[in-house]
């Protein structure tokens, strides 16, 4: 199918809305400076080598207001992204990687299909960090999950508790998150999620995840006497 | 949109009102004490004694020396722990005071880079907590995530530009009862390892000066808000960050050059979790593999979590399609401790890591079996409970 054409049907309303969106962001600014189509970011950028991606692709359609084309990178290009910001090389002083986090931002607050299916075998991810306030643990490491690293991830789930208590340190004698974090502290980050509309960004995306999440953290809050207003 | 095509332009003027040798950026740290004079936040000074240090563009950063506040790494702490282990171990061995605390969360950004599951005034209201939480112990942060190093630099940068999201945050760091501050320098590790690196040199008990060593920068360290990163001019002549490699060659080992030192390592945030062919190719063919043929060394060293994970984990897979990689990856930290006597299982805890290490111990003069043999030995005695934890006393033993 020709570029953009499976999009056509796409009304330019609601392009120029979610267009709209990304250029209200306050960070929108500071982000693009117009481009010289010099292609240093593609040359920086991992992802254009493995990847139909392009940086610079990115800055021209936002800087051109091109909204077919940003509509098509809304949904095949931004997951794309590395987010290593190597493209920040820009001797414009674009920030390409920026624009993407921006756009995701805005993929996952209009729920986007394409977010939807980008986040697919996330949501165990999103629910660790927001509900335990540490991304990866220790019994995360089972073999079904990383069979590409090989056998040595079985090694470690086999003795996962008693190579927890060998480590000095006292905060990483846990397995089911990455140090010990403490309950008052996980209560204000859990009132941070609510205050700052994240959890409302989760439903829009993953309803099952929200519910669970939202389960957890009331309980915690209401033992603790906050309301999340 | 109209585009700003005179930003170049207008750069270079100011630059030139400036001076021709002022930095081309403005120092972000004086809008954070303007703000702290008009009452808008309190900022924790870095406690004495400090060490100077240069940035890219010639600034003096402040390094706390002790009294520090470790903002762990969820990478680090849980999938590497000899990394933050190595980290506690080398200021241990300093007889330095510090607070491993249990009132920190994660930055979070991670999740934000990988998911964007969140948001500006999310993100920086975890910041200011974490900072907060610091402040109020006394100790001043130091963070050991390079992800959570630049975003937090990043958050600095939009508080300090946006009066809304500071009152955002200011009003739920007021419901939360924490204080709201900024540090005076935000202050990644491997710059503490940095200004520390001679320390090291006196104490060191290895001689390295067989190891070829190559180094990757960490992408989140030397490229969100560039000039806060440590640049040296005796390190490749100031062109690239001196952290990791500076520590290499004040321990007498040797760093070895090779062409794609820019590129990431291929982590990707969401990539390492859920879409790997691209991190294990872009790890292997784009940096292992160039290490490799370019600079044949002996270890890949690296100041950042996702890092050290992509390079180590993605080389048993590359096995298989006979990619010429097999190089031990760790962090300088591990890697200083190494060199000064510390144990390779119960502080560097090397059994975490993935790519055969044993050859370059041996090389480091490590009796790494007689090493196995004595963490064995700890591990019967947790397992028969004659010993709930291993202890810091137990890791010098």
């Amino acid at each position: 199918m020709a570029l953009q054409a499976r999009y056509e049907d796409v009304p330019l309303e609601t392009k120029q809305h979610l267009f709209d969106q990304v250029k209200a962001d306050a960070r929108f600014d500071s982000y693009l400076y117009g481009c010289y189509e010099c292609g240093i970011c593609v040359a920086a950028c991992p992802s254009a080598r493995f990847y139909d991606f392009s940086p610079r692709k990115i800055a021209q359609a936002a800087g051109r207001q091109d909204l077919p084309m940003f509509y098509e990178q809304l949904n095949d290009d931004i997951w794309n992204c590395s987010q290593c910001f190597s493209c920040t090389r820009c001797p414009r002083g674009n920030n390409p990687g920026g624009l993407i986090t921006i756009m995701r931002e805005v993929a996952i607050n209009n729920g986007l299909s394409s977010a939807k299916h980008a986040l697919e075998g996330y949501g165990r991810v999103v629910y660790k960090i927001m509900s335990t306030g540490t991304q990866v643990s220790p019994d995360m490491l089972q073999p079904n999950a990383f069979p590409d690293w090989g056998p040595h991830v079985q090694e470690i789930s086999d003795n996962l508790e008693l190579w927890r208590r060998a480590l000095p340190p006292d905060t990483l004698h846990t397995t089911s998150t990455a140090w010990e974090v403490d309950d008052r502290t996980l209560t204000e980050l859990y009132l941070i999620w609510h205050m700052t509309g994240v959890l409302d960004m989760i439903k829009s995306v993953d309803m099952g995840l929200h519910m669970i999440l939202n389960d957890v953290m009331e309980e915690l809050l209401d033992e603790a006497g906050y309301t999340a207003d | 949109m109209p585009i700003p095509l005179t930003v170049l332009e207008n750069r270079r003027d100011a630059r030139d009102d400036r001076g021709p040798a002022t930095p081309p950026t403005e120092d972000v740290r004086e809008r954070v004490f303007e703000l702290e004079a008009k009452g808008e936040w309190l900022v924790q000074r870095v406690p004495d004694p400090w060490i100077g240090v240069t940035t890219k563009y010639g600034r003096t950063k402040k390094i706390p020396v002790a009294r520090t506040w470790h903002h762990k790494s969820c990478g680090q702490c849980g999938h590497i722990p000899g990394y933050s282990t190595s980290i506690f171990w080398l200021i241990r061995k300093l007889g330095l005071d510090y607070n491993d605390p249990k009132d920190q969360t994660s930055c979070t950004a991670w999740n934000y880079y990988a998911s964007a599951t969140s948001n500006q005034g999310a993100q920086a209201a975890v910041a200011m907590r974490n900072f907060g939480a610091a402040y109020e112990s006394g100790y001043f942060p130091m963070i050991h995530c390079g992800t959570s190093y630049g975003h937090y630099k990043e958050v600095r940068e939009e508080l300090v530009h946006s009066a809304e999201l500071r009152d955002e945050v200011r009003r739920i760091c007021d419901k939360l009862g924490k204080p709201f501050v900024m540090p005076e320098e935000i202050v990644h590790y491997s710059e503490w390892v940095y200004a520390m690196r001679d320390e090291f040199a006196k104490r060191q008990v290895l001689d390295l000066s067989g190891i070829d060593v190559t180094v990757h920068p960490a992408c989140h360290y030397h490229k969100l808000v560039v000039e806060d990163a440590i640049y040296d001019p005796d390190v490749y002549g100031g062109q690239r960050t001196a952290v990791v490699s500076a520590v290499v060659t004040a321990l007498g080992a040797n760093v070895k050059d090779y062409s794609t030192w820019f590129d990431c390592c291929g982590f990707g945030f969401r990539h390492i979790l859920v879409q790997r062919d691209f991190t294990r190719s872009f790890a292997t063919l784009r940096k292992i593999e160039v290490m490799q043929e370019e600079a044949n060394p002996d270890v890949v060293l690296t100041h950042d979590t996702g890092c050290v994970t992509t390079l180590d984990q993605s080389q048993f897979a590359a096995r298989a399609h006979d990619r010429k990689v097999g190089v031990p990856v760790m962090s300088e930290a591990q890697f200083a401790a190494l060199a000064m006597g510390a144990h390779p299982y119960r502080v560097a805890q090397l059994h975490w890591h993935n790519t055969e290490y044993r050859p370059l111990l041996e090389k480091m003069g490590i009796d790494w079996r007689e090493r196995w043999r004595e963490f064995e030995d700890d591990l019967e005695r947790l397992k028969g409970n004659d010993k709930t934890f291993l202890t810091w006393e137990d890791a010098d033993a």
